[in-house]
């Protein structure tokens, strides 16, 4: 729908061009500038061009970072949608019970990363932690500082704790949504319980589904604090995610030509998989799913 | 199909309901014909929709029994009923095809597919979406999607009634027409059991054998359409059916003659000495203007609805409205109206008198 | 004030959802937009309001051109379908919100609000919130709020569709009676044929993004410019069927040849379209000149003092609305009459050939 044409209202937009140059197209730059310059230190810088970029390309390191990372992505995905929406559907739809699920879901949101990072590396400690502790006394070996699988799974159980809620919640909107004649309807059609999911609740949620998808990806794509606390991204580089990394070359190596370099690429890597991942679905979603 | 008899039923919203205002649907006693085609009609609020779904099952009442076929399904759940629910807002499975949509009740039952096949062919014949099967229900008019279902609910044979809930509200008036006349067909070739709930009066006269009246939680008055525009129970039936509804005069009655502020008015029927105030109730219908006899009336406004035009007027400090057909002059000098004095009905605490035969 | 319209238009992306349009709207008129949904009636609201600007033509204020002036700058009300009120404020203050706005004093607004109020029947409920009433109840709270603005063009779009039936007859006598005092330029889109026709005033009927024809509202019921225009203004629906005439005769395709009388004495040999209303079907002989033809009855309705005959005429359906209650079986053969003056004769493209004799004396 066209609005009346009125050209002074760029000048509104000012003060947030302002604010996002210095936020973000700043810094950027200067990421920019190192990614194509090498340094000795003293703030001397030399022209490296594109060497940056291809070493890193060429990077081992960087490559089995992405895998870790896709791993991570991949599997929290294919834990946190089913669930959340398994809790969604669990969820009572009114009454004084809706309200207290609905609090109880949102306080693991409402905590900051580093502390739910902390709250883990303790739970999960042989020595004082209640879940290591009792997986160690029942006679299961876990020291997820030691064995690679034990810290994968703390890592990954975080996250789940930590974002299901956010998917459940996300779906629970969507449930609530669909007016009751869908269900009524159902019930006169005798519709079993899996066929009312398939054929009206699934299809209702997609919209939101999409964005859950999409906000869970992304965010776990960047990942950093949680991981970073409960295991430093170790043991070795078991759980050294491509975000662990990046710090480590930057701040723990000083590294800062490839490291911007590489952090460019991850930005562009983030913003592809986004869109691909998007258009995916907004396709599908006219097909009509 | 069934006969449905309601016994003794009543339900109120409330946990602990303590006088008769605290019920949404008030003690109703009645027997629905195996195969006839009824409407619930009222004004929002007047409890037809909770009639409805105690009817479907989606609500328990909170007294009596609801039975089909003499077989008493109180506790009987929607699924259990074997009936078939129209909604006010389509209905439909969006990411199914039209044709999965038509099938999806009989599929579920486990139908033979041949059957199902053919009767889906039917269905989507009558409701003129033969050309549509294939396509998914996503992205369809509202038209067509309450026309799908209009079809699932018509799909099984077998269903002990089938129920509408103000299926034509988002549908355009050019369109009511074609749904509406179809429904009454499939009822004529079918012989349904059906039932209509709507606020709209086109819509209940047109489309039942039966009316059922609401009002407050209770039923005022079951009739053919006729007997409603003729002899509405109550002022409210007067009121809520016709448009203008029906005009209602404070007289004194006494035998076959009517006095409205000192003038005599001859009545069709014989009421005997009525105690008190009655009121007239004349459908404007049969109220004709005039230039001679009559009661004296001061015209305020003359409306033309292109068939007929509606006279607006004043009579001794009521309302009353005149409809007067196409083609008939009105002149400044008519200032007088008769009634018919065979469609005068008489009115005591808001319900018709019966009167005897002269 | 006047508002006019010249040559305004608008496109989309590519499509025409209105198609060049001239109006004038005079001072303390209601003028109505008549349309099935889709037909444009919004799109052209929303032109007239200022909430879109047109893709050509130019719109004026009492002669000054406003177009591209927003609306907000323009003495303009607007009621919705859904009924919109502020939720959080008393009726006492939605209605006197938009007089806060223009800083009237205390006493101008109380005397406002309490004549709008008063009109609308809502004095009892000022001190209540708009969702404690019921949705007459609502929407008579908005039109108060459009009437104390006291804009001098105020739109209604489709404000009766979501209320209860008898509840819309009611507010349709109400409305015309409030807007005779106002002065303002009244605006009401509807689909319905019916309400318009209660409504009185002027309609333009809409078809396809175009005003098919804009006169007083009896005129263009009685004398409809084209087909189309019938067609919109017709519930249940006009009957159309083609006609021959030769040498005086016309002939129904069905081997039925009558002399032409009426309005169809004087048209030229040729085919046509001739189309008259459900109401003027008859199912009994009434005068001599009454044309017979022979129809079966598909199904009927009754609605208590009248019957509605649906019928199948050479494969065309035909509807007839006749008086009286009349039980006839479903599938039997019924010959129906038509008066010629009831006949409007319509070109093969639509245009209007011959207005129906009974339309011209009326």
């Amino acid at each position: 729908m066209e609005k009346t044409v009125n050209q002074k209202a760029w000048f509104l937009v000012l003060p947030v061009l302002v604010l996002v140059a210095f936020s973000a197209v700043i810094p950027l730059m200067t990421v920019v500038n190192y990614s194509v310059q090498d340094t000795f230190g003293q703030n001397q810088f030399f022209w490296a061009g594109l060497e940056w970029f291809r070493e890193m390309l060429e990077s081992e390191r960087m490559w089995n970072a992405l895998g870790r990372q896709l791993l991570f992505s991949g599997i929290i995905l294919a834990i946190e949608i089913p669930l959340g929406i398994f809790v969604a559907l669990n969820m009572p739809k009114s009454g004084f019970w809706s309200s207290v699920c609905l609090v109880l879901m949102s306080l693991p949101l409402l905590i900051p990363w580093n502390v739910v990072g902390t709250i883990w590396q303790i739970f999960g400690r042989v020595d004082i932690g209640l879940l290591g502790y009792t997986l160690d006394a029942v006679g299961i070996s876990y020291n997820y500082t030691q064995d690679v699988f034990a810290a994968w799974f703390t890592i990954i159980i975080m996250d789940v704790w930590h974002w299901t809620s956010l998917v459940a919640l996300l779906a629970y909107a969507g449930l609530k949504s669909i007016p009751d004649a869908y269900y009524q309807a159902a019930k006169i059609d005798q519709a079993s319980r899996w066929n009312v999911f398939r054929y009206i609740e699934l299809p209702k949620m997609m919209g939101v589904l999409m964005i859950a998808i999409l906000l869970r990806f992304m965010d776990s794509f960047m990942i950093y604090t949680e991981p970073f606390v409960v295991t430093g991204g170790g043991p070795g580089n078991a759980t050294t995610l491509l975000s662990i990394d990046l710090v480590k070359m930057a701040l723990g190596q000083f590294d800062l030509g490839p490291a911007a370099a590489f952090s460019l690429m991850y930005n562009l890597v983030i913003l592809t998989m986004a869109y691909v991942f998007y258009t995916v679905m907004t396709t599908l979603e006219k097909r009509g799913g | 199909m069934a006969k449905i008899t309601l016994d003794n039923l009543a339900h109120s919203y409330l946990p602990n309901p303590k006088g008769e205002d605290d019920f949404a649907l008030k003690e109703l006693n009645h027997v629905w014909n195996d195969g006839e085609a009824y409407a619930l009609l009222g004004a929002s609020g007047c409890g037809k929709s909770t009639l409805l779904n105690i009817i479907s099952g989606l609500l328990h009442p909170s007294q009596g029994r609801i039975l089909f076929d003499d077989v008493d399904v109180t506790a009987a759940t929607t699924a259990d009923r074997n009936i078939a629910q129209v909604f006010q807002f389509p209905v439909v499975y969006d990411t199914m095809s039209v044709r999965d949509n038509l099938a999806f009740p009989l599929k579920n039952r486990g139908s033979d597919p041949a059957y199902v096949a053919e009767r889906v062919r039917k269905i989507a014949e009558m409701i003129g979406m033969e050309a549509e099967l294939d396509r998914r229900a996503r992205g369809l008019t509202a038209d067509a999607k309450q026309k799908i279902s209009l079809g699932r609910g018509m799909v099984r044979e077998d269903v002990n009634a089938l129920l509408f809930d103000e299926p034509l509200t988002v549908i355009d008036p050019h369109m009511k027409w074609e749904l509406r006349t179809q429904l009454k067909s499939l009822h004529h070739e079918f012989g349904h059991t059906m039932i209509y709930v709507t606020h709209d009066q086109t819509e209940a006269l047109t489309f039942a054998d039966r009316v059922v009246v609401m009002y407050d939680g209770r039923v005022v008055q079951i009739g053919t359409p006729q007997e409603l525009f003729e002899k509405p129970a109550h002022t409210f039936v007067g009121y809520f059916i016709g448009s203008p509804g029906m005009n209602v005069i404070p007289a004194t009655v006494d035998g076959t003659t009517a006095t409205v502020d000192g003038n005599a008015v001859p009545l069709g029927r014989s009421y005997g000495a009525v105690q008190g105030g009655a009121t007239l109730g004349v459908r404007p219908e049969f109220v004709s203007l005039t230039d001679e006899g009559g009661l004296p009336v001061t015209v305020r406004r003359v409306e033309d609805v292109g068939r007929h035009r509606i006279v607006r007027a004043d009579l001794f400090g009521n309302d009353i409205n005149i409809v007067v057909g196409e083609g008939r002059a009105i002149s400044p000098d008519m200032n007088r109206v008769v009634f018919d004095p065979a469609h005068v009905n008489v009115y005591v605490n808001e319900w018709r008198q019966e009167g005897e035969a002269v | 004030m006047t508002l006019e319209l010249k040559g305004v238009s608008k496109l989309v992306g590519g499509e025409t959802h209105i198609h060049p349009t001239d109006l004038t709207l005079e001072k303390g008129t209601m003028n109505v937009l008549l349309g099935p949904t889709l037909s444009g009636k919004t799109s052209l609201m929303r032109l007239m309001a200022g909430l879109d600007a047109p893709s050509e033509g130019r719109i004026f204020q009492d002669g000054q051109d406003v177009t591209g002036v927003r609306v907000q700058e323009r003495k303009v009300a607007m009621v919705y379908q859904q009924f919109i009120n502020y939720p959080s404020m008393t009726v006492y203050e939605n209605i006197a919100s938009p007089l806060r706005l223009t800083g009237a004093s205390k006493a101008e607004i109380e005397a406002a609000v309490g004549k709008a109020a008063e009109l609308m029947q809502l004095t009892p409920m000022l001190q209540r919130k708009p969702l404690e009433l019921s949705g007459g109840q609502q929407q008579r709270c908005a039109l108060a709020r459009a009437l104390v603005k006291n804009a001098g063009l105020v739109l209604l779009d489709e404000p009766l569709a979501n209320l209860d039936y008898k509840l819309r007859e009611e507010l349709r006598v109400e409305i015309p009676k409030i807007f005779e005092e106002s002065g303002s330029i009244f605006v009401y889109a509807t689909t319905e044929p019916e309400e318009a026709l209660l409504l009185g005033g002027n309609t333009a009927t809409l078809w396809e993004g175009r005003v098919t024809q804009f006169a007083p509202t009896p005129t263009v019921y009685r004398q409809p410019v084209d087909a189309t225009t019938a067609r919109v203004f017709s519930d249940p629906p006009m009957n159309f069927l083609p006609i021959t005439k030769t040498g005086g005769h016309l002939e129904f395709g069905d081997g039925l040849k009558t002399p032409a009388t009426g309005a169809l004495a004087d048209i030229a040999d040729g085919k046509y379209m001739a189309g008259f209303r459900p109401n003027h079907l008859e199912i009994s002989r009434h005068g001599d000149e009454a044309i017979r033809f022979d129809a079966k009855l598909v199904v009927t309705e009754l609605t208590g003092s009248e019957t509605f005959v649906h019928l199948d005429h050479g494969g065309a359906r035909w509807v007839g609305l006749v008086h009286g209650v009349h039980d006839l079986k479903p599938g039997s053969a019924l010959p129906v009459y038509l008066d010629p003056a009831h006949v409007y004769v319509f070109s093969e493209t639509g245009e209007l050939v011959a207005p129906a004799a009974y339309a011209l004396a009326a």
